[in-house]
């Protein structure tokens, strides 16, 4: 434990920032950690990293790592991830949303980004809820759920993150949870390390908001429902009974470079044929 | 300035077309935007340009929200960026600049204006975004707003649009009119050398001294690109001086009054006009973009009839060239204002001359341009 507590701590800013926003019980803590641990297993430096992260209690994610950070606007965090890793594809660039922040308002943007597989990770909490406005209802809150916003239960339907993510065509898409910290270390650094776009959705609880009104008794109770619903990839395709069961892993793994490099190799191609005719 | 009116490597350019020429002559090697009438010119010649530019990168994104971020991202990475739109895109761009303007990030932002509200008018001028501009995105803070009225202006006004984001790390706002970005006019093209260039001052001392909004002597603290071991915090939340959120009302009113002084204190740098026949004026125009060129005509008119006349050509709109604008109106019986809209610079003369001048104001909203009679008529 102490290793592991002073890895992350080579990783922080002690300044200014502790201690963290985030109330007793929540995920997004621990997300902050694989983040960590997915940089370190890379030995990656902290200059060659850029973390830009959206508005939302995740989005403060990016105030406490000792990276080369930027707050966006809500849900725009991957247009000015974009913009940064097509200035200077060299960088490392990790975008950390929410999942109203990334699906809500920032929806287009996200679907864009798989569609142009531009050279982003992105890390999406999905916690099926709005914490830092107080707990209304999301693109993710599953139907029936309550909410501020869906006092009799929520009558949408929910976005099937990593359906739409790769439907999207991103590179590389896969779904953890905080309970499965390993395994959610494990798909970080596969996606930093492939390129294109690719897209880690973490499953993390927000008893605060969600689990209160939504029939679990703690944030361990929520930890506990976590460990029994999600199930493997591989698992859950042989379930007779797939209700209320959740798959992990990782469900997109394609081989295919980021737009930073296309647009290099028609730069390059441009070039040459410039070259040639002279 | 104005160099580029003599001589050189001549062209038969769109306004639009000159604005690449100049935020290519500054240095511009990023375009972001989202294709709308009348800028749609400035991103297809990008198009063309920039891949042909060394690290030049040009993106089509799904919006002008995207845009404005991808411009910001590749700003704080190291690179002179701008995006252009017009009135809808310019709308939904506006969270986005105050974000800049908050996070000190320079870059451009073309807006050719065209007939509003709404869709309005495509493919009419207009001059209805200028209070936007100054004031569209939310919350107190300090922008710079210039225009140009012909194409050759096009071209030196993009060149001292990226100059200034670039000496004071801020967003600056390029407003057109549907006339001067689609009239086509001969040009020559700038050369090295031609413009004084200017590039954000990056930090020398070590990291761990480095404050990325630090008061400095100019207002203005230098900016490293992302990845160059300077490692901060960029958010738009009100921040201390090494960028980290803070509501401490001693720390926040610190940062924005050093926003609005590195503006303030560089207004003589920064305000820029046009002196036609001031000196003994008795009848002052004020004018900017297309309507300064039928003002030109109809000043000269004036003064073969008889009437001491004068024009005073808006290169800056924001902060107001009140230095110019005041001393001469003093000095009139009248001043004259015409402009495509309900009276949106107006407002700012007025303001600036406190009653002391008789102001009348010309407005036309229906999409068609204000004639040099029409101004005569007000001015003899
Ligand atoms: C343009 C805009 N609209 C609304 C808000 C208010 N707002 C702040 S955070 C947030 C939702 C956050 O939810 P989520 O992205 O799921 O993140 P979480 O707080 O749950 O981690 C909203 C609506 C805002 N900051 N900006
Ligand atoms: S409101 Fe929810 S998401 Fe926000 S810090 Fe608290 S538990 Fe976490």
């Amino acid at each position: 434990m102490a290793e592991v507590t002073q890895l992350i701590h080579q990783y922080l800013r002690h300044n200014k920032k502790f201690p963290l926003v985030f109330c007793p019980g929540c995920g997004h803590g621990i997300v902050l950690g694989s983040l960590v641990r997915g940089v370190h297993a890379l030995g990656l430096s902290k200059d060659e990293v850029v973390v830009v992260a959206g508005i939302g209690c995740s989005g403060r994610i990016a105030a406490y790592v000792d990276f080369n950070t930027v707050h966006a606007t809500h849900g725009r965090a991957l247009t000015i991830a974009t913009g940064i890793k097509m200035a200077n594809p060299a960088l490392t660039v990790i975008a950390v949303m929410g999942d109203g922040d990334a699906f809500s308002i920032g929806g287009n943007h996200l679907i864009h980004a798989a569609r142009r597989n531009i050279g982003v990770t992105a890390l999406v909490l999905n916690n099926f809820i709005y914490g830092m406005t107080g707990g209304q209802c999301s693109s993710t809150t599953p139907e029936g759920a309550y909410s501020h916003t869906s006092p009799m239960g929520q009558l949408e339907a929910a976005f099937d993150i990593v359906e739409l993510t790769k439907a999207a065509g991103a590179s590389g898409v896969a779904r953890g949870t905080v309970f499965h910290v390993k395994a959610l270390d494990g798909l970080i650094t596969a996606a930093l390390t492939q390129p294109g776009f690719n897209l880690v959705e973490a499953l993390t609880p927000c008893f605060t908001q969600y689990g209160r009104g939504n029939g679990f008794k703690s944030a361990v109770d929520m930890f506990k429902w976590l460990k029994e619903k999600a199930v493997p990839r591989e698992t859950y395709e042989k379930l007779e009974d797939k209700a209320g069961r959740i798959p992990i892993g990782v469900f997109v793994k394609r081989d295919a470079p980021g737009l930073e490099t296309r647009y290099a190799a028609m730069r390059e191609t441009l070039r040459a044929k410039k070259g040639g005719a002279a | 300035m104005s160099q580029i009116r003599k001589k050189r490597r001549e062209a038969f350019l769109l306004g639009n077309e000159a604005v690449v020429e100049g935020a290519l002559a500054a240095g511009c090697s990023f375009y972001a935007g989202y294709p709308i009438t009348p800028s749609t010119e400035i991103m297809e010649t990008m198009a063309k340009r920039l891949p042909q530019v060394v690290d030049g990168v040009f993106l089509q994104m799904e919006d002008e929200i995207a845009s404005m971020g991808a411009v910001i991202g590749a700003s704080l990475a190291g690179r002179k960026a701008m995006t252009a739109t017009s009135g809808p895109g310019f709308s939904l761009m506006q969270e986005q600049i105050g974000y800049a303007a908050m996070t000190e990030t320079p870059l451009v932002l073309v807006d050719v204006m065209r007939g509003g509200a709404s869709t309005g008018l495509p493919t009419s001028p207009g001059q209805g975004d200028v209070q936007q501009a100054r004031w569209g995105a939310h919350g107190d803070h300090p922008i710079i707003v210039l225009s140009a009225s012909d194409v050759p202006e096009c071209l030196e006004m993009t060149v001292v649009a990226f100059n200034f984001a670039e000496k004071y790390r801020t967003p600056v706002i390029l407003l057109l009119d549907e006339i001067t970005a689609h009239t086509r006019e001969k040009i020559g093209l700038p050369e090295p050398g031609d413009f004084e260039i200017f590039s954000r001052l990056v930090p020398t001392m070590p990291p761990e001294w480095y404050k990325p909004y630090e008061e400095t002597l100019r207002g203005v603290p230098p900016m490293p690109p992302v990845g160059t071991g300077y490692r901060f915090h960029v958010t738009g939340l009100s921040h201390d001086p090494l960028g980290f959120p803070t509501a401490r009302p001693e720390e926040v009113r610190a940062m924005v009054e050093r926003q609005f002084r590195k503006i303030d204190r560089f207004f003589h740098d920064i305000q820029l006009v046009e002196h036609v026949n001031t000196d003994d004026a008795e009848v002052l125009v004020i004018a900017y973009g297309c309507v300064a060129r039928s003002a030109r005509l109809a000043v000269r008119q004036a003064r073969e009839a008889g009437v001491r006349a004068g024009l005073l050509i808006l290169r800056t709109l924001y902060p107001f060239p009140r230095v110019h604008a005041e001393k001469l109106m003093r000095n009139c019986r009248l001043v004259v204002v015409p402009e495509l809209n309900v009276g949106q610079i107006s407002r700012e003369v007025k303001r600036v001359n406190e009653g002391y001048t008789a102001v009348r104001t010309i407005n036309r909203i229906d999409g068609q341009i204000i004639t040099p009679s029409q101004i005569l008529k007000e001015i003899a």
